[in-house]
């Protein structure tokens, strides 16, 4: 069996350094960074920020001090009765919680479907492989608005409609995270399944037991990602939710805000940080494993 | 370049000893597709059927009331695709959707390559300056879009307010149909640039920085650098950042939606949210139609991404 386990014969890799370079060149003129690059960028940062601040801070005010001209910098009554009448007057605990289900569902169902395909496409031999593979990356350029229309004919019928599982379903295993699984699983060592196969372990078992725990890493940043896809997701759930009962957070903002509480803006940036701050909880503790997420699927 | 080297690796694996193959192949292939199956079941219940229902809608007059008695739908040929290249509001917003297009993609490529570039000369904070940056991208369009509605307010708005300093009495952003549209662009800019800076960033430390110093001690400046040795390298990645960048902006609607309601006068109604209004008043068969146009749309520049790095390697 160690047959298929040809050494690498391919040439040793060139150096890519030449050795007789002096070292002094790292550490010489080009590597220094001119300081005023620092500063554009702190300006630039404060520019892309200033709207999520602005949001926090102008949510803490009463209605009529954030519509104030010119408006106040800090808040000159702090007051939490945006927020109050989010979650008492409307029903942002009912929205949160279909938000909530709705995410973690879809990360759920996204992180087991997709390692099964994608470890199948990376690893297996098996008919209508290439045909399997060329769905799925046709599946990634599908824009929602081509099949909203059958998609809520279908569930409609099925008696989805107006449903959290109506708008679980489409989503739960996506063709990005099957791209993602394949080209993690594509780098762990034939080795490991060759060997897992000596031993006697059915095709399954080897997916399940050897593969599964290696792909703690890719796995966990397809949650992350799927989750904050989910829960930004607007046009479906926009779609199917028919009642407020089933509305998710920006379902719910997007209709007060063009409804008649379009000028309640001390109420809408509530939301907003309602809506935003989870997620840039999330962002922030889970943000290397999201970059790699990003790179991976990116470049490769 | 995927299918090839799988098939390589097939080819390797039919040289393995010939009384091992028949039964481990067969085991493998049902293990593979009972891996695949609960994938496949939802793509096709889920993606397959509604793009062919779509395609198939897109021929006739169905509309939300014939959904119960499919018989009295009637096939129209390609009635719908005609009557849509006649319809005024169509041509106005495929008008808007290529406007978005065309100012969008340049404008968002422009800020993330620049951001890139700074990103990759900095040593300290970098990691600090990339989530920044990146922040914007995890954010709810809705949301942002709301709190931009309120920054972007003619009296008392952050952005009036700010520019006022510098003697400029700002416009109601929005409310014109020559500035609704750009405002909205620039918005999604710096809503979505993050992600091409993440892309760009990596593809930038790919390039060989003793090319870049030795470039350096022959006397070239920053921009031939950059022009000459930088900018070429980066082709496929520039590439591929302009091909999802637009997918992007053929899609436009959320923002329009919350910020605009596609006005004023449909000056910022998009394709997407032309089809959204006519599934709204049940013209299916309409709404499918104007889905496709858009559809293939964006598989003519996919094909053409394609076709361009093939051109390359």
């Amino acid at each position: 069996m160690t047959q298929t386990m040809t050494p690498a014969a391919a040439p040793q890799t060139p150096p890519t350094t030449t050795p007789g370079k002096p070292p002094k060149s790292r550490e010489g003129y080009y590597l220094r960074t001119p300081r005023w690059l620092y500063a554009v960028m702190a300006g630039g940062l404060v520019v892309v920020v200033i709207p999520f601040v602005w949001m926090v801070v102008s949510s803490f005010k009463p209605e009529a001090e954030v519509r104030s001209v010119p408006p106040t910098w800090w808040p000159e009554t702090v007051t939490t009765e945006n927020y109050q009448q989010l979650f008492t007057q409307l029903d942002f605990p009912t929205f949160f919680m279909n938000s909530t289900i709705v995410a973690v569902t879809v990360a759920a169902g996204n992180m087991v479907f997709c390692s099964m395909l994608g470890y199948a496409l990376a690893k297996l031999h098996f008919p209508g492989k290439k045909l399997v593979f060329a769905l799925v990356l046709g599946t990634l350029m599908i824009p929602g608005v081509v099949v909203f229309i059958p998609l809520f004919v279908l569930t409609t019928n099925l008696g989805l409609a107006n449903s959290l599982p109506g708008m679980i379903l489409p989503f739960l295993a996506g063709p990005f995270g099957v791209f993602l699984m394949r080209q993690y699983i594509l780098a762990l060592p034939d080795e490991l399944i060759q060997a897992a196969r000596v031993d006697g372990a059915g095709e399954l078992r080897i997916f399940f037991s050897v593969i599964l725990p290696l792909c703690g890493p890719a796995v966990a940043t397809l949650g992350v990602l799927t989750f904050l896809t989910s829960w930004n997701n607007f046009l479906w759930p926009l779609v199917i939710a028919t009642e407020e009962s089933k509305y998710t957070l920006p379902v719910a903002l997007a209709l007060y805000a063009v409804g008649q509480n379009a000028t309640k803006y001390g109420l809408l940036l509530a939301g907003s940080v309602v809506v935003v701050l989870p997620v840039l909880v999330v962002f922030l503790v889970l943000q290397r494993r999201i970059m790699q997420g990003i790179a991976m699927t990116g470049i490769k | 370049m995927t299918t090839t080297r799988a098939a390589s690796a097939a080819s390797k694996n039919a040289g393995t000893p010939a009384r091992h193959v028949d039964p481990m192949r067969r085991q493998q292939a049902v293990a593979a597709w009972v891996l695949a199956l609960p994938f496949m079941a939802l793509f096709l219940v889920f993606t397959a059927g509604p793009v062919l229902a779509s395609l198939g809608m897109s021929f006739t007059d169905i509309r939300s009331t014939d959904v119960q008695n499919p018989f009295s739908v009637e096939f129209l040929g390609l009635s719908n695709y005609t009557e849509l290249l006649g319809d005024p509001l169509f041509r106005k917003v495929t008008f808007n959707t290529f406007l978005y297009l065309l100012l969008g993609v340049p404008f968002t490529m422009a800020v993330a390559l620049a951001v890139a570039v700074g990103l990759n000369r900095i040593q300290r904070l970098k990691g600090f300056f990339r989530v920044g940056f990146y922040l914007p991208v995890v954010t709810s369009i809705v949301a942002v879009s709301v709190v931009w509605k309120f920054l972007l307010r003619d009296d008392g708005g952050l952005v009036n307010t700010m520019i006022g300093w510098f003697g400029v009495d700002g416009p109601a952003w929005l409310d014109s149909t020559s500035s609704a549209l750009p405002t909205l662009v620039v918005m999604a800019v710096w809503r979505n640039f993050g992600t091409l800076m993440v892309i760009f960033l990596a593809a930038l430390q790919t390039v060989p920085r003793e090319i870049v110093e030795a470039a350096e001690s022959d006397g070239a400046t920053a921009w031939a650098r950059f022009r000459y040795l930088t900018l070429p390298m980066l082709r496929p990645t520039l590439l591929f950042g302009a091909v999802i960048t637009s997918i992007g902006y053929l899609q436009f609607f959320e923002e329009a939606y919350v910020m605009t309601k596609g006005g004023p006068l449909d000056s910022t109604r998009s394709i997407t949210f032309f089809t959204f209004d006519q599934w709204g008043y049940g013209n299916y068969g309409y709404a499918s139609a104007a889905a496709y146009l858009l559809f293939i749309a964006i598989m003519l520049l996919t094909a053409l991404q394609f076709r361009l790095l093939r051109e390359k390697d």
